[in-house]
């Protein structure tokens, strides 16, 4: 098995494990970790398999991983501020489908 | 000269968000103006460029693809940049008086408003698939931070679960990225098609990434998140959100299918789109015509108008794409105004539970009159812009021997009248039930004039669809049937 089929596997592993996440906790928390770890695996997918240009890595797709990394820490940070929120809104970071108020009047 | 009115298109907004965030508020006023004015003006110039060569494609900052960033302009994105900036311009008149300068909030929504604003207008300029990821996960973010901005509870959880759902949404798109571009070494959404190779690598990543764009459109049956997230958002983020968030993912569903899949034996899962776009006909219709609360119905309402969209897919002819094209215009004008309708009946009576609104019309005239005129474009009553795009679908079906969606279009016609008159009665035809109502919150009349004339915009779409049409129809998609 050469590295790069590691690599992929591994991404595999990863992005089942997070959508698994995602889906089973409760905690929003644990939710959006899931979703970065499943951020992770499409990071190492997009390096591991990129094809080299005459022998040197092809830059691009770091490039895109990099923005990528910008971009998921800005949506890990705004989802963190409205767990916050949520939080001390109503006293719990989960959403439940019973406790969902009829009407807000 | 075009380059740097595209750019502006762009930048102006951006620019005027980064400054309503950090200048002090007096400068706001003047921010949102430079923001939001210059650009009709601005679009004027790629108008004429499309008008006379049909598309064309700039290369930002001289940088070549892949590094650099490359934008293209044909008729379809130019449709939809109008509308976003005409669509923006008219709902920003509203906001600016549920969130006026002095407004303790009015510092948070500005900013955002406008960074949506522009995220969109760089959304549909991209020609490039990760540009696209990028300005998607702007487009939600901001998006996201406009329904929370009052901090109330029910909005804050809707929120909390779009959020949730468009991330996997975006990653289930960026892994569809990755994996083309693993395959093929290029990004760009036209150039792509060339590269990809047979097999199942392709397939695969074609159908995570639309998945994912699924999700983001609100599709039956992803699109658990967008009625309580419509429903429960500030008025004019409403407006946008319906009008304009959800069509940019649909555009891009369109644009994957129709450029980059155009050479492509595709029929099953046209087939499955199609099936999707009818249960969501189905179940929006149905499910709005329960609902209790006045925005809930327009939401709901929502869902179903975007299944239309989607029937483009499997009728796969030039007069269904003008027909879809045409309706994300009448849908989107329509929906805004019911939305701002809406906002102000909530904002008047407090409350826009449907059993208390018996009487309204009394009051606010001109508000439930835009609400009917935005209903009856939904509907597709004659002369409305929805009459004629749901017209075209007939067409459409009927051309491409499609009997069944013939009745279904037949149905979901029949279905809106159902949910929208159902409405109506309630708030004009109750005597009995006319109760007395709170006294008033003035809703300022400028605020239903904005309703009012999109609203009147969403009728007259019914009389003037020549210049929309024929620029439609000058930049139909490779391998359309005629």
């Amino acid at each position: 098995m050469d590295s790069a089929t590691l690599y992929v596997l591994a991404a595999a592993v990863l992005f089942g494990l997070g959508l698994d996440g995602l889906i089973v906790c409760e905690h929003l928390m644990r939710k959006l970790f899931a979703l970065n770890i499943m951020g992770s695996a499409i990071f190492i997918l997009l390096v591991a398999t990129s094809a080299p240009i005459n022998d040197k890595p092809d830059p691009v797709p770091q490039a895109l991983v990099l923005t990528g990394i910008v971009v998921a820490v800005s949506a890990t940070a705004f989802g963190l501020a409205l767990i916050v929120r949520l939080c001390r809104e109503s006293g719990k970071a989960t959403l439940s489908v019973d406790d969902e108020p009829e009407n807000d009047d | 000269m075009t380059t740097e009115a595209l750019a502006l298109i762009v930048f102006l907004p951006l620019l005027a968000a980064v400054g309503s965030l950090v200048l002090p508020r007096p400068a706001l006023g003047v921010m949102i103006r430079i923001g939001l004015l210059p650009l009709p003006i601005l679009l004027l110039v790629p108008t004429v460029e499309v008008v006379r060569n049909g598309g064309y494609r700039v290369m930002m900052a001289g940088y070549d693809a892949p590094l650099g960033i490359s934008w293209q302009l044909d008729p379809l994105s130019l449709l939809m940049l109008w509308l976003n900036v005409g669509m923006t311009i008219f709902v920003s008149l509203h906001a600016s008086f549920s969130f006026p300068a002095d407004h303790p909030k009015a510092d948070r929504f500005w900013p955002l408003w406008l960074m949506l604003f522009s995220a969109m207008n760089a959304l549909l300029l991209s020609a490039d698939l990760f540009n696209i990821y990028v300005t998607l996960e702007l487009v939600t973010l901001t998006a996201i931070g406009l329904i929370a901005i009052e901090g109330k509870s029910l909005a804050l959880r809707a929120a909390m679960r779009y959020l949730l759902l468009a991330l996997l949404g975006s990653l289930l798109y960026l892994l569809g990225v990755g994996l083309m571009y693993g395959q093929t070494g290029v990004l760009d959404l036209y150039l792509m098609a060339e590269y990809l190779s047979t097999g199942w690598l392709a397939p695969t990543a074609i159908a995570i990434m639309l998945v994912g764009l699924l999700i983001k459109a609100a599709i039956f049956p992803l699109h658990a998140w967008l009625p309580a997230a419509h429903g429960n958002a500030p008025g004019p983020v409403s407006a946008i959100l319906s009008a304009m968030v959800v069509k940019v993912s649909i555009y891009l569903i369109w644009r994957i299918w129709f450029w980059t899949l155009a050479d492509w034996e595709l029929e099953h899962a046209a087939r499955l789109l199609g099936i999707l776009g009818a249960l969501a006909i189905l179940y929006g219709s149905l499910a709005a015509l329960v609902q209790q609360r006045l925005k809930m119905v327009i939401a709901y309402s929502t869902v179903a108008q975007l299944g239309y969209l989607l029937l483009v897919i499997p009728l796969a002819n030039s007069l269904a794409f003008q027909a879809g094209s045409y309706h994300l215009l009448s849908h989107g004008l329509a929906k805004a105004a019911m939305f701002l309708a809406a906002a102000n009946i909530l904002r008047s009576v407090g409350t826009d539970r449907l059993s208390r609104l018996a009487g309204v019309d009394q009051r606010l005239p001109l508000d439930v009159f835009a609400l009917a005129l935005g209903g009856v474009s939904i509907m597709g009553l004659p002369p409305s812009g929805g009459f004629l795009a749901k017209w075209l679908f007939l067409q459409a079906a009927w051309q491409a021997q499609a009997w069944e969606f013939v009745l279904l279009i037949a149905t979901g016609g029949l279905l809106a009248a159902a949910y929208l008159f159902r409405v109506l009665a309630v708030v004009c035809l109750h005597p009995r039930h006319r109760r007395h109502l709170p006294p008033p919150n003035r809703v300022p009349d400028l605020a239903s004039i904005a309703a009012l004339l999109l609203a009147v915009a969403a009728i007259l779409a019914g009389f003037t669809s020549a210049p929309v049409l024929n620029l439609v129809q000058s930049g139909l998609p490779p391998g359309l049937l005629p």
